[in-house]
């Protein structure tokens, strides 16, 4: 997804690396009223890369309970779904076969 | 499509699910290991220092030797043990109970079992700054594992983020294998590992910067330099920031439990701030609110491996006379014994405190939401 930066001079930090989102997208898609781990992932991809938001999900939590004011236990997480770790979809497909 | 069963599935081969794996099967249940990496021993393989905590989890002992006492262990009740490493359990379906396994990335199979124990571990934490994309930029585990698993250096000069006993045992670890360390910076007002793995590093020169944080990592392909900057009491950057010489910069922030698979076996979940993250709520039994899953080690809560290997033999025993293996009367109690005593220090205290939010004393009492 493309946007306009709307913090000139900020330097580029990457919270998720798998999807490439930085904390600049991240903090202005919160500041949009996308205050929940859910809805960012659905608009900037964040968190649904090889690494299925291993790395990303509890720097983006971090994130909203400060911008939101809310404690991070009330934060809601990621639904989680299969496969936590990418598969070669040939390896699927062969299984059908059977 | 080929499906293995089993009685227990031990998922994560490290301390506690070895613990659990050996406890299982010396009571007489059939269990399966799945490891996701190419040996067992998880993160007791790289610790090439001595252990603390009690003499019953094997204080004074080298954390890859631990790894080798309950390997034999298994293996003197190995026709009750089934392991397979290089093996990832990719999901959890609940409508049929079934557990997708992929082997390297060639295999790919389903696990039926009666009982699952969750020992998967803790993945390393990361905190943003500009240029954390580089090149240079590790968490601690995976140069600890670079280091002591395959004998690579990661560089020359180190910056080491985060004074807790990873930051510090890594720091003395790269001086070992000739690595010099720059500097260890600690946001937090004090060191949060033990003090004689502070002292050790303190003693061979290198500072240790409390109050202190990496402002920005510097390269232009890779990590020539960093900014590190002081902080105030609401944890923000203030004053000058300095320039550190380093070609990596190793983030020992802490861990989050790795909890995939219980949350998608509906395990009620709650985020504890104490136990660093997401866990399932569990009872004494580590048993999770999905009865046939059972939770162990870091992925319940991040602690010492001492502690990890006590709740695998908690929850390997259980798993067994849930299945109706006798077990001598009295170990729980033991058990837990041995972890109030590893609980008893400072760090135990925030453990332990963590530990209130989550332990469920009945399950019929526990609400559905």
């Amino acid at each position: 997804m493309t946007m306009e930066k709307e913090h000139p001079g900020s330097e580029e930090i990457y919270v998720c690396r798998c999807e490439e989102v930085t904390l600049e997208e991240i903090r202005t898609w919160i500041d949009r009223g996308y205050d929940t781990v859910e809805e960012l992932k659905r608009v900037l991809r964040v968190g649904m890369g090889p690494c299925q938001g291993r790395g990303c999900q509890d720097i983006l939590m971090r994130e909203l309970a400060k911008k939101t004011g809310k404690p991070i236990t009330e934060i809601e997480p990621a639904t989680v779904r299969p496969p936590a770790k990418p598969i070669k979809i040939g390896l699927l497909a062969e299984e059908d076969e059977e | 499509m080929k499906t293995l069963s089993t009685e227990i599935l031990v998922i994560g081969g490290g301390a506690a699910g070895l613990s659990a794996a050996a406890e299982a099967a010396a009571a007489g249940a059939k269990v399966l290991v799945a490891e996701s990496d190419l040996h067992l021993g998880g993160q007791l393989v790289k610790q090439t220092h001595k252990f603390f905590g009690s003499k019953d989890e094997y204080a004074g002992t080298r954390g890859f030797k631990i790894a080798d006492i309950l390997l034999s262990e298994i293996d003197s009740c190995k026709e009750n043990v089934e392991i397979h490493t290089n093996t990832t359990i990719t999901g959890f379906y609940s409508e049929d109970g079934t557990f997708t396994a992929m082997r390297g990335e060639e295999k790919y199979f389903h696990i039926k079992a009666k009982k699952t124990i969750v020992a998967t571990g803790a993945q390393e934490r990361l905190i943003p700054f500009p240029n954390n994309d580089l090149p240079g930029v590790y968490g601690a585990g995976a140069v600890q594992t670079l280091m002591n698993v395959y004998g690579v250096v990661p560089g020359k000069r180190v910056l080491m983020v985060g004074a807790g006993n990873i930051g510090l045992i890594v720091s003395y670890q790269l001086m070992q294998a000739g690595v010099e360390v720059a500097a260890v910076v600690e946001a937090a007002p004090r060191v949060g590992g033990y003090w004689v793995h502070a002292a050790k590093i303190r003693r061979m020169g290198v500072p240790i910067l409390l109050r202190h944080s990496i402002r920005k990592a510097v390269g232009d392909q890779v990590i020539t330099g960093a900014y590190i900057t002081a902080l105030n009491d609401r944890f923000e950057p203030e004053g000058e920031e300095t320039y550190v010489d380093c070609d990596v910069i190793c983030i020992a922030v802490g861990l989050s439990p790795t909890t995939e698979i219980l949350s998608q076996a509906g395990c009620k979940m709650m985020y504890v701030p104490q136990l660093c993250g997401l866990v399932a709520r569990r009872d004494r039994t580590m048993k999770t609110s999905n009865p046939d899953f059972f939770t162990a080690g870091d992925a319940s809560g991040i602690e010492e491996a001492s502690a990890a290997m006590v709740e695998g033999r908690i929850a390997g025993l259980s798993a067994a006379a849930d299945l109706g293996y006798p077990t001598e009367h009295g170990k729980l109690d033991e058990y837990w014994g041995r972890l109030q005593a590893l609980r008893s220090g400072e760090a135990g205290a925030r453990i332990c405190q963590g530990l209130e939010c989550v332990l469920v004393n009945r399950w019929e009492d526990v609400s559905d939401d």
